[in-house]
């Protein structure tokens, strides 16, 4: 009972969000509207790690490179066939996608550890790739541009705040459609392949399709974000694909809580704020350059190792635990007057 | 000739990457977590060992000297972050996650602190012996005392350790303590102390990668230096392709990545650098998933 | 008496698996603990041998308070433990396990004798010597893992459903090998059993848990004769 009524009332609730952030984005200035449309990047990226390894079970240490791979399926066809923006994007999903059917066909008998470093190989090898191919436009990269903003929405209406509409809508549209997948029949067998898998199968869940068509959703989603980003900073190269992004995911997505999708803003939220933080607190104590500029890193590393030691599970998990526990206290209680009356 | 040198290249490079699977597959074998900080802590020994060249102006004091305080730290790390592991994060869906996501963040942390601390940039380490290539009947080979004195070494290692492992109590008590430390513990073993031990074991075994890795390349080496990178790869994966409960593995799967890598760069083409990993570790895990020396899983009876 | 519990209380997060259990067993006598499963039979000998931490009273093993202590250093003073069924190190050899109960005594000459002896006991054992134990049938692993408990010299032996899951030919035989060793080794020795007939057959005393209380201790014999005990326990 309780959760068909949580999901009806979605839908408004995510227009209702999609109305706020329009009005938002007009109060604010231009760099906070640049954060805002990486955070939306950062939402969905971290989404789709909290379906592949907090739902499914399976850690990925590459999905920088999958990113990747949406960002270039995005710009070559802009570039060589010039394809509308839309298609763009629904094509940096696709290829995604593939890349991640395949990944995950090829990870499918593997766990834990090795499935971890094989990912991680991933996220080193593949965006030098694009050295290899002159489409991919080798280290500078492809430029990659969505266009202006349509004139219908005035002449005040800037770039960046056009990349901002254009990533929170698209955040917007995951996030509910993540939601819904994990609310599924999908969802639950991944979450009973995540905990014990001889019993899922018993189950009557093939366990082995369940996982691919987890590692292809992830996938999907991560070439979104991908191409996103590219869209925020204009280009696609191999350098904006790091090793320390795919690092950066999994991290947003530990403090988010891993589990649940209910904290990934509080994830991509604090991504994009460490920088800032990091660099008042250098200044305030006035230190070093070599301080200033290792204080994000010392900072995000540090907020890692701290969750993941003392709110494992995520501050939304950790409330909800607390929440039940409360519950049930008073259940009993409850029922123990019951019992003397 | 060009053969014999891509393989010459091959086994060298491979020598180092088995050095950091060794370190990978004793905290393995001694824990069951996958060290991915295994190359911050290799790194950092490194500026250990930079710190006594500078000083004492001997590569062969600063070996010991990096191979002491890699053993220490490594113990802290096991002392600390693990055992609060173990207490905090040990149940629920987290459990498998916890660790590989706790020791990314170390490696992080490392990494920041070296850079605070030492600077970003290049520092230098230069090798105690020759690196210029054998010369036999005119032509000079890929090979150099320096090479062979890694190999040795490895060779060493490998010995010893297998040595320990195999034959000695500490050694089983180290294995037990890995599979089953509920029954090692009513056994009377000290799981807690061997763990750590076997930590600072890697930790060595790692400051000897580092070390190396650096006096084979130009000597040059930096918190973000490429071949830290590589190493933590590289490692990793050739402990996985060995099999990741076998130090001979760990060598066998170090020294096959190596030579794999060479010959990809060589007679294929040298912008696979980076993704030949991958492939190689893809095809291994196809063809035999338990690594190549690696025990397949038995049924649970 | 050798081992003295008093109001031993172990509790499980919220729940109390052991309550207020009080004991005494008498030196070299074999005592049968059964119960219905969850009766905190289980839990109360990992209290014994420190694996839990009691919440509440005491354990007094030869005289000394033992309560709370950590299980490596209990081994040392003669308490061995053979939990419920994973005690043998699959990927060990035999020899390896066996090895392993006597690790912490540090002298390779009395290693070698334990060795002998407990191979002696358990002639298969030596057969597969060299094999990697998940070779080993449910009922050799059964008699390894007694046997590598029996490598430390304990005093005190704690052993947990050793019958489970194996045939009833084979469970004769474990039964009468513990009553062997009980004998001639001079061990104290609890023996926990969900076959509570064969259990109370070879012991001296019986001691009946249920829901983490004791609910009856008399002789092993008088027991058996108790038509309560029969009906809930031994079917009859």
């Amino acid at each position: 009972m309780h959760k068909s009524k949580k999901q009806t009332t979605h839908i408004p609730l995510f227009i209702l969000g999609g109305v706020v952030l329009y009005f938002l984005s007009g109060m604010v200035d231009e760099l906070r509207v640049y954060q805002g449309a990486s955070i939306a990047v950062y939402v969905i990226a971290i989404s789709s790690i909290i379906l592949l390894t907090g739902y499914s079970g399976q850690v990925s240490l590459g999905h920088g490179a999958l990113m990747a791979v949406g960002a270039y399926a995005a710009a070559v066809l802009r570039i060589e066939f010039n394809v509308p923006i839309i298609l763009c994007f629904v094509a940096a999903v696709l290829a995604a996608a593939i890349g991640g059917a395949l990944l995950g066909a090829a990870a499918a008998r593997l766990s834990g550890p090795y499935l971890a470093g094989t990912t991680l190989a991933l996220a080193v090898g593949l965006p030098s790739l694009a050295n290899q191919f002159t489409v991919l436009g080798g280290e500078q990269g492809l430029l990659f541009d969505v266009g202006f903003p349509p004139l219908s929405l005035g002449e005040e209406f800037t770039q960046y705040k056009w990349f901002f509409w254009i990533a929170a809508l698209a955040a917007l549209i995951s996030m509910w459609s993540v939601r819904n997948i994990l609310n599924s029949a999908y969802g639950r067998a991944w979450r009973a392949g995540r905990g014990n898998e001889v019993a899922a199968q018993l189950a009557g869940i093939n366990t082995a399709r369940s996982k691919v068509l987890a590692f292809t959703i992830s996938a999907g989603i991560a070439g979104l974000a991908g191409a996103l980003l590219a869209m925020t900073i204009g280009t696609v190269s191999p350098s904006a694909f790091p090793l320390a992004l795919s690092f950066s995911l999994l991290t947003g997505a530990v403090l988010s809580g891993i589990t649940t999708l209910g904290g990934v803003i509080i994830g991509a939220v604090v991504l994009v704020a460490i920088p800032e933080i990091a660099d008042v607190v250098a200044h305030r104590l006035g230190s070093s350059e070599s301080v200033t500029t290792n204080l994000p890193g010392l900072i995000v590393s540090g907020l890692l190792i701290l969750t993941v030691l003392f709110v494992p599970n995520g501050p939304v998990e950790q409330h909800r635990a607390r929440n039940a526990k409360h519950e049930v206290a008073n259940k009993s209680s409850k029922k123990k007057k019951h019992q003397k009356q | 000739m060009q053969l014999l040198n891509t393989l010459l290249i091959g086994i060298t490079a491979g020598s180092i990457y088995a050095l950091m699977a060794i370190a990978f597959v004793l905290v393995w074998r001694s824990t069951r977590v996958v060290n991915f900080a295994q190359a911050g802590m290799a790194l950092l020994s490194t500026y250990f060992g930079y710190e006594a060249v500078s000083r004492i102006g001997s590569f062969w004091v600063a070996l010991p000297v990096a191979m002491i305080g890699g053993a220490l730290f490594a113990a802290l790390v096991e002392l600390v972050l693990m055992r609060l592991l173990v207490k905090h994060a040990s149940s629920g869906p987290i459990a498998g996650v916890a660790p590989i996501i706790a020791t990314l963040g170390l490696l992080g942390v490392i990494r920041s602190v070296i850079s605070m601390i030492w600077g970003g940039q290049d520092l230098r380490i230069v090798a105690p012996i020759s690196n210029n290539g054998f010369t036999i009947n005119g032509s000079t080979l890929v090979f150099s005392p320096l090479k062979l004195l890694i190999l040795v070494v490895v060779a060493i290692l490998l010995i010893l350790l297998t040595i320990l492992f195999q034959k000695t109590n500490l050694g089983l008590a180290l294995r037990a303590s890995a599979h089953a430390p509920e029954i090692a513990r009513l056994s009377g073993v000290r799981v807690d102390a061997v763990r750590t031990l076997g930590w600072a074991l890697a930790g060595a075994a790692g400051a000897v990668a580092g070390l190396f890795q650096t006096v084979n390349g130009n000597g040059n080496f930096s918190p973000d230096s490429i071949e830290f990178s590589l190493l933590l790869v590289s490692g990793f994966i050739a402990a996985v392709i060995g099999g990741l409960d076998s130090l001979l593995g760990a060598v066998i799967g170090g020294l096959f990545l190596g030579i794999a890598i060479s010959f990809v760069l060589m007679y294929v083409s040298s912008g696979l650098f980076f993704i030949a990993p991958f492939v190689i570790l893809l095809l291994v895990l196809f063809i035999r998933p338990q690594g190549i020396i690696g025990v397949k899983a038995g049924r649970r009876a | 008496m050798s081992l003295n519990v008093s109001n031993l209380t172990v509790h499980h997060g919220a729940i109390c698996a052991v309550n207020q259990v009080s004991l005494a067993v008498p030196t070299g006598k074999l005592a049968a603990i059964i119960g219905a499963n969850g009766a905190g039979k289980t839990t109360l000998l990992r209290a014994l041998s420190g694996l839990n931490k009691p919440t509440q009273g005491v354990v007094n093993w030869m005289g000394e308070t033992i309560t709370g202590e950590k299980p490596e250093k209990l081994v040392r003073k003669g308490i061995s433990h053979v939990s419920e069924g994973k005690s043998v190190i699959p990927e060990l050899t035999v020899r390896e396990n066996l090895e392993l109960g006597a690790i912490w005594r540090k002298d390779g000459k009395e290693m070698k004798e334990s060795l002998d002896e407990v191979v002696n006991i358990f002639p298969r054992l030596g057969e597969r010597i060299t094999q990697r134990s998940d070779t080993l049938s449910g009922g050799e692993r059964q008699m390894l893992a007694i046997g590598r408990a029996i490598m430390s010299k304990p005093k005190l032996l704690l052993l947990d459903e050793p019958s489970l899951g194996l045939a009833p030919l084979v469970v004769e035989q474990i039964f009468q090998t513990i009553r062997d060793l009980t004998t001639q080794m001079r061990l104290t020795v609890l023996l926990v059993e969900q076959n509570a007939m064969g259990a109370l057959k070879i012991a001296d005393l019986g001691i009946v848990l249920n829901l983490g209380k004791v609910v009856a201790v008399d002789h092993a014999e008088a027991l058996i004769q108790d038509p309560a005990v029969r009906a809930a326990y031994l079917g009859y």
